[in-house]
C-alpha cells in the first residue's frame, strides 16, 4: 500500500477554508468546553493539525445536524403536550393521514443537510486520508516541499509497541518522540493480531495488521508528552498496550535521539524474535542500533530464522510458482503459532518487571547506575503527563 | 498446531472426552461458583415444582412440541428475557470492572475472565435477547394483524425456535464447562484463529452461532412465506398494517443476511478444525476478509433488529394518536429504501483499515443517506401525533421516549459516518454510547412498548401501570445517566474493551455510568415486578374486550387471548386500518354459520432435533468426534423419520368452535 496519488477534484481549497474556519472555533471551542472544568478532553484540544482538523470537522457535522435534530426534539414534545387527551385540542382530526406540502418538506429538509454533510465528508476524507502526505504544519504554515518527513516504522506486539527510526538508525519501545512542526510518516504493521495505532493529541488512527503495511501522516504542533495506544483489542495483555509520544523542540529531540543512541543495546533479529513473544506493561526499552531492513522483515513475516519473505513469495508466484514440489515445503511460510499469544498467562499485578526480557533490554527499574543514563524519562512521564496533554 | 501442553490424559480418556478434563471446570472463579451454586438451586426448585404439580406432561403437550404461532412467540420472549437477565449481569460486571480499576487496582476481574464477559454480552444481547424477542414479536402478531390462522410453515416455526434455544444453551454451557471467547462479539481473526485462541471459547461461540443462525433463518423464510401468500382477502400490500410491512423487510434482510455468516463463520470453522487458511495472517489468508465479510451480515443486521420495532411505534403512535398513521406510503417506503441502503454500507465498521479516500467516502455518504428515509419515518410519527389526541398510557410513553433518544443516537450515527471523525472515534467509547443510544433507546424501548401494547392481546389482562411507570422512568433516566459519560469518555480518547485504566481523572465517569447501570437494574427489577403485580391482579386488569386500546388493525378484531384458530372466519379487508374500518362500518360479529376448522398437529420433531444439535455441537467443540457423528446420524435420522409422519393435521370440530365462540359472544354482551 503506498502513497496513492493525489486525487484531482476541484475546490478543495475552499473546503479547507471552511473547515478551517478555525479561528472561529478556537474562540468557541473553550466556551463549548468551559463548564466541563479542568475536564482534559483531548479529542476536542488535540496538538496536531490532523487531529485539529478532525475535532473540526466533528464540531461543523454536529452544528449541522443539531439544525433539524433540535427542532424535531423541539416539535416532539409541543406536540406530545398541544394533542395529550386532556387537552381536548379543537383541530383534532382522526382522518388526517396525508399532506403533500409536509411530505415534501420531511423528505428533503434531511435530504438537503445531507448534501451539504455529503459534500463536506467527501472533500474532507480526501483532504484528511491518512495515506495522504501532509500539505501544511498548522492553519498558517504549508509544508516546505524540500523538507524531510521524519520517518517512523511502528510495530504492534503482544503488547507493546515497538518503533524503529530508520534514518536515524534507532528503535524504541513504548515510548517514541518527534519534533514539533516536522511531518511524520508512520508506516504500521503488527507481529500477529490486529491491533490499531491511536494518538488521540496527535491524528486519527489507523489499524495495524499483520503481514500488512498501513500508513499514517501527521505533525505535532504543540511540545509535550502525549499518550498512544492501540484501540483495537488484541487480547489478554491490551489494557496496557500503551505508550508515550514526546513532542519535542528541535533540540530536545536531537538529545532524545542521542540518549537512545547511547545505550549499548541492538535491535537484531534474534532480539526482534524474543521482543515479540508476548509480554504485558515493559517500561520503554531503547536500541542504539536496528538492524537494516528489519521493518521489511516484520512486515513480510520473515524476521524468524528459515522464514520466506511473503514479497518474495508472492515475486514467484507472480513468475508462475516454484513448482509442484513446493507445495510440500510450507514450513518457510508458517507465522501463526509461532507466537504463544493462546497459551500466555498474564503475570500477577506488581510483577511485571519479571517478564524475561532479552539481555539488553532490561527494565528500568533493574538497569545498574552506570547505565540509568540511557534509560528512558519514565519517572518524570508517568508525574509530568498530566499536566502537558491538558488545555 | 495447537500451543497448548500435550494433555496428560490417557488415549482412552481423550477417545471418550476429547480435550474435556477436570480443569475446564472453573472452581478457581469464585463468582462462577457462586453462579453455578445459585442456577443450580433454580434450576432445581423450578424442575421439582414442576415435578410435584404434574406440570410435565401440559408443558409437553401444550408448549414444548406446540405449532401454534402464539404459544412459540410466547416462548420465544421468555427465552429472550432470561437471556436479558444473563445479559445484563455481565454489563452490570462491566461496569463495576471498569469504576473500580484505578490508581494500580486490577479491579475484581482478571483478563480471562473480563474478556468472555464483554464477548459474551455483546453476543448474548444480540443474538439471544433482541433476536428471539423481535422474532417472538413478530410470530405472534403478524398472523393476527393479516388475519391468518397460522404461519405458512407451523412445524418450522417450532423447529426454528428450538434451534434458537440450542444455540443459547450452548452458550450458556461455556459458562461453566471451559471458557467463552475472549475475542469481541465479532471474534476477528487472526486472534480467533486457532494459533491465537487454542480453546474452547471461539469453538462455543460459533457453534452457538451457527445453531442459533438455522432456526433464525429458517423463522425469516416462514414470516416472508405468511406475509406474501397468508394474508386474508382483500389485504393488498398497500393495505398491510405497517408492523406486517416493516416485519416483511426485516425477514427479507435475515434470509439475505444470515447465510453470510454462516459462510463466514464455517469458513473460520474449517481455519480452526482442519488448518484451511482462509484468514490466518501466513499460507495466503486474510483476516480482513473475515471483518469484511461479517460486516456484511453485521449491518443488515442492526437494520433487521430495529425496522420491526419502527413497525410497532407505527401502530402504537397512530393507535394512542386515535388517527391514522401520517403518510403510510412514504413509511412503506422509507421501510423499503432502508432496507435496501443497509447493504451498502458495511465498510463504515472499518474505515480505519486502511481503504482508500474514494472508497471511505462512497461509504460514508451511503450511511448518511440511510438518515433521509429514517428522518422521514421520524417526521411521519410527528405528523401522527399532530392533530391526534393522545393517549399517554405506557407504549405510547415509551415511544415518545424513543423519539427523543433515537435521534441523539441518529446524530451521533451520522457522525461516526463522517471518516475522518471516525478515525478519532472509532473503537472509542463513544461507539459505544452510539450503538446503545440506537438498540436501547430504538430496539429496546420498542420491545418494551410492544410488550405493554400487545400483552392484553396475548393474555386478556392489562399489564400494571404503576409499576411500568417505575420501570419507565428509571430505565429511561438510567440510560442517560449510563451512556452520557461514554460519550464523554470517548472524546478524551478512551477506547472500548478496557479493563484497567492509567489516567485517574476518568473514573469519576465511570463511576457516573456504574449508576446508571443501577438505575436500570431497578428498571429490570420493576419490570418483573410489573409482570408479577399484574398476573395477580389479573381480575382487576381484565380485558374481555379484545380491543381494550380502541386498536385499528386485525389482532384486536378477535378475543384476547385469540382462540388456537385465531378468527373463525376469515376476515374480508376494505382498508388499511381494517379493523378500526370495520368497526366505523357497524360490523357485526358472526355469531353461526361455523364450519370445522383445519388445523397443524403438534410435534415433537423440533425438540428432538434441537437436542440432537446441542449434542453434536458439544462433541464438536470438545473434540468428542464419536458424540459429533452419531448425532449428526441422529439428527438426519430424526429429520427423514419425521417425513413419514402423516399426523400433520386435525379439525377443531363444529361444536368446539361454536363452544368457544358462543363464550365470546356472552363476553361480549356482558361488556354491554
Amino acid at each position: 500500500m503506498s502513497i496513492r496519488k493525489r486525487p484531482a477534484y476541484a475546490d478543495s481549497m475552499t473546503v479547507r477554508r471552511f473547515l478551517d474556519r478555525s479561528a472561529f472555533l478556537r474562540r468557541l471551542s473553550p466556551a463549548l468546553l468551559l463548564p466541563l472544568g479542568g475536564c482534559d478532553w483531548i479529542l476536542m484540544n488535540p496538538a496536531g493539525d490532523v487531529a485539529l482538523q478532525q475535532r473540526n470537522l466533528i464540531l461543523i457535522s454536529t452544528a449541522l445536524m443539531l439544525l433539524i435534530i433540535l427542532p424535531v426534539m423541539a416539535m416532539t414534545v409541543w406536540f406530545a403536550w398541544r394533542y395529550r387527551e386532556k387537552a381536548q385540542a379543537k383541530d383534532h382530526d382522526p382522518d388526517w393521514d396525508h399532506s403533500t406540502t409536509l411530505e415534501l418538506l420531511i423528505w428533503s429538509a434531511p435530504l438537503l443537510i445531507i448534501i451539504a454533510l455529503g459534500a463536506i465528508t467527501w472533500t474532507s476524507t480526501h483532504l484528511l486520508d491518512p495515506y495522504r502526505p501532509i500539505e501544511r504544519i498548522d492553519h498558517e504554515r504549508r509544508v516546505d516541499p524540500a523538507a524531510k518527513r521524519l520517518q517512523v516504522e511502528v510495530v504492534a506486539m503482544d503488547w507493546k509497541w515497538l518503533f524503529i527510526y530508520p534514518e536515524l538508525g534507532i528503535a524504541t519501545v513504548n515510548e517514541m518522540a518527534a519534533p514539533v512542526d516536522q511531518p511524520i510518516e508512520f508506516k504500521i504493521t503488527s507481529s500477529s493480531i490486529m491491533n490499531s495505532f491511536f494518538v488521540p493529541a496527535l491524528a486519527g488512527q489507523i489499524y495495524a495488521m499483520p503481514g500488512m503495511q498501513t500508513v499514517l501522516h501527521a505533525v505535532a504542533n504543540k511540545p509535550g508528552n502525549f499518550e498512544g495506544f492501540s484501540a483495537n483489542y488484541s487480547g489478554a495483555g491490551f489494557s496496557n498496550m500503551r505508550f508515550r509520544f514526546h513532542a519535542l523542540d528541535k533540540a530536545g529531540f536531537d538529545q532524545w535521539v542521542a540518549k537512545v543512541k547511547a545505550s549499548g543495546a541492538s535491535l537484531d533479529r534474534a532480539a526482534y524474535v524474543k521482543l515479540e513473544q508476548p509480554s504485558e506493561k515493559v517500561p520503554p526499552i531503547y536500541f542504539g542500533s536496528v538492524e537494516p531492513h528489519l521493518f521489511h522483515a516484520a512486515l513480510n513475516m520473515c524476521v524468524q530464522p528459515g522464514k520466506k519473505c511473503m514479497d518474495a513469495v508472492m515475486m514467484t508466484d507472480a513468475r508462475g510458482g516454484a513448482g509442484k514440489e513446493s507445495a510440500r515445503d510450507t514450513e518457510g511460510l508458517r507465522h501463526d503459532g509461532t507466537i504463544d499469544v493462546g497459551g500466555f498467562h498474564p503475570v500477577e499485578p506488581g510483577r511485571a518487571g519479571e517478564i524475561a526480557q532479552p539481555a539488553g533490554m532490561t527494565p528500568a527499574a533493574e538497569k545498574t547506575p552506570a547505565e540509568q543514563g540511557h534509560q528512558a524519562p519514565h519517572q518524570q512521564d508517568q508525574d509530568g503527563h498530566e499536566g502537558h496533554h491538558g488545555m | 498446531m495447537s500451543p497448548h501442553p500435550a494433555s496428560e490424559n490417557s488415549g482412552i480418556w481423550k477417545l471418550i472426552f476429547g480435550r474435556l478434563d477436570w480443569s475446564a471446570i472453573p472452581i478457581h472463579e469464585p463468582i462462577l461458583i457462586g453462579t453455578f451454586i445459585a442456577v443450580a438451586i433454580g434450576g432445581v426448585a423450578v424442575l421439582g415444582l414442576v415435578t410435584k404439580y404434574r406440570l410435565w406432561g401440559m408443558l409437553w403437550r401444550d408448549w414444548f412440541t406446540t405449532v401454534d404461532h402464539k404459544r412459540i412467540g410466547i416462548m420465544y420472549m421468555i427465552l429472550g428475557l432470561i437471556m436479558f437477565v444473563r445479559g445484563f449481569a455481565d454489563a452490570v460486571m462491566m461496569r463495576l470492572q471498569q469504576a473500580m480499576a484505578f490508581n494500580g487496582s486490577e479491579g475484581y476481574l482478571n483478563a480471562h475472565h473480563y474478556d468472555q464477559i464483554f464477548t459474551a454480552h455483546g453476543v448474548i444481547m444480540i443474538f439471544f435477547v433482541a433476536m428471539p424477542m423481535i422474532t417472538g414479536i413478530m410470530n405472534y402478531m403478524v398472523p393476527l394483524q393479516i388475519g391468518a390462522r397460522d404461519v405458512s410453515f407451523p412445524f418450522l416455526n417450532n423447529f426454528s425456535f428450538w434451534m434458537t434455544t440450542a444455540g443459547a444453551v450452548i452458550v450458556m454451557m461455556s459458562l461453566f464447562v471451559g471458557e467463552f471467547a475472549r475475542t469481541g462479539w465479532l471474534a476477528y481473526p487472526p486472534l480467533s484463529g486457532i494459533a491465537y485462541s487454542p480453546g474452547v471459547g471461539v469453538d462455543y461461540y460459533i457453534w452457538g452461532l451457527q445453531i442459533a443462525g438455522i432456526g433464525t433463518l429458517l423463522s425469516g423464510v416462514n414470516l416472508i412465506a405468511t406475509i406474501v401468500k397468508m394474508r386474508a382477502p382483500g389485504m393488498s400490500m398497500m393495505k398491510l398494517p405497517i408492523f406486517v410491512w416493516t416485519s416483511l423487510c426485516a425477514n427479507v434482510l435475515i434470509v439475505a443476511a444470515f447465510p453470510v455468516l454462516t459462510a463466514v463463520l464455517a469458513l473460520l470453522s474449517l481455519d480452526r478444525y482442519v488448518g484451511t487458511a482462509f484468514f490466518t495472517n501466513d499460507m495466503g489468508g486474510n483476516p480482513m476478509m473475515y471483518v469484511n465479510l461479517i460486516w456484511i451480515w453485521g449491518h443488515p443486521e442492526v437494520y433487521i433488529l430495529i425496522l420491526p420495532l419502527f413497525g410497532v411505534f407505527s401502530e402504537v403512535t397512530s393507535t394512542f394518536s386515535n388517527k391514522r398513521l401520517f403518510g403510510y406510503s412514504s413509511m412503506v417506503y422509507a421501510t423499503v429504501v432502508i432496507a435496501i441502503l443497509s447493504y451498502l454500507v458495511w465498510l463504515h465498521h472499518f474505515f480505519t483499515m486502511g481503504s482508500g479516500a474514494s472508497v471511505n467516502s462512497f461509504f460514508g455518504i451511503t450511511t448518511m443517506v440511510i438518515s433521509i428515509p429514517t428522518g422521514a419515518k421520524l417526521f411521519n410519527w410527528l405528523f401522527t401525533m399532530y392533530r391526534g389526541r393522545i393517549r399517554f398510557e405506557l407504549p405510547m410513553m415509551w415511544t415518545v421516549a424513543f423519539m427523543l433518544t433515537f435521534v441523539v443516537g441518529g446524530m451521533t450515527g451520522v457522525l461516526l459516518a463522517v471518516p475522518p471523525a471516525d478515525f478519532v472515534l472509532h473503537n472509542s467509547l463513544f461507539l459505544i454510547a452510539h450503538f446503545h443510544n440506537v438498540i436501547i433507546g430504538g430496539v429496546l424501548f420498542g420491545l418494551f412498548a410492544a410488550i405493554n401494547y400487545w400483552w392484553p392481546k396475548a393474555f386478556g389482562f392489562k399489564l400494571d401501570r404503576k409499576w411500568g411507570v417505575y420501570s419507565f422512568w428509571l430505565w429511561v433516566v438510567g440510560f442517560w445517566f449510563a451512556f452520557m459519560p461514554l460519550y464523554i469518555l470517548g472524546l478524551m480518547g478512551v477506547t472500548r474493551r478496557m479493563r484497567v485504566f492509567d489516567d485517574p481523572s476518568l473514573q469519576i465517569w465511570f463511576e457516573i455510568a456504574a449508576l446508571g447501570a443501577v438505575m436500570i437494574a431497578a428498571g429490570i427489577a420493576c419490570m418483573f415486578i410489573q409482570f408479577g403485580v399484574s398476573i395477580k391482579n389479573r381480575d382487576k386488569l381484565r380485558d374481555t374486550t379484545g380491543d381494550p386500546w380502541n386498536g385499528r388493525t386485525l389482532e384486536w378484531a378477535t378475543s384476547s387471548p385469540p382462540p388456537d384458530y385465531n378468527f373463525a372466519f376469515t376476515p374480508v379487508i376494505h382498508d388499511g386500518d381494517a379493523w378500526a374500518d370495520m368497526k366505523k362500518r357497524g360490523y357485526q360479529r358472526p355469531t353461526s354459520g361455523f364450519e370445522p376448522i383445519h388445523m397443524p398437529s403438534n410435534t415433537g420433531t423440533g425438540v428432538i432435533i434441537a437436542g440432537l444439535s446441542i449434542a453434536f455441537s458439544v462433541g464438536m467443540i470438545w473434540y468428542m468426534w464419536w458424540l459429533a457423528g452419531l448425532s449428526f446420524v441422529g439428527i438426519l435420522a430424526v429429520a427423514i423419520g419425521h417425513t413419514f409422519n402423516y399426523k400433520r393435521d386435525f379439525h377443531i370440530p363444529r361444536d368446539v368452535v361454536e363452544r368457544t365462540e358462543g363464550e365470546r359472544t356472552r363476553q361480549l354482551a356482558m361488556q354491554g
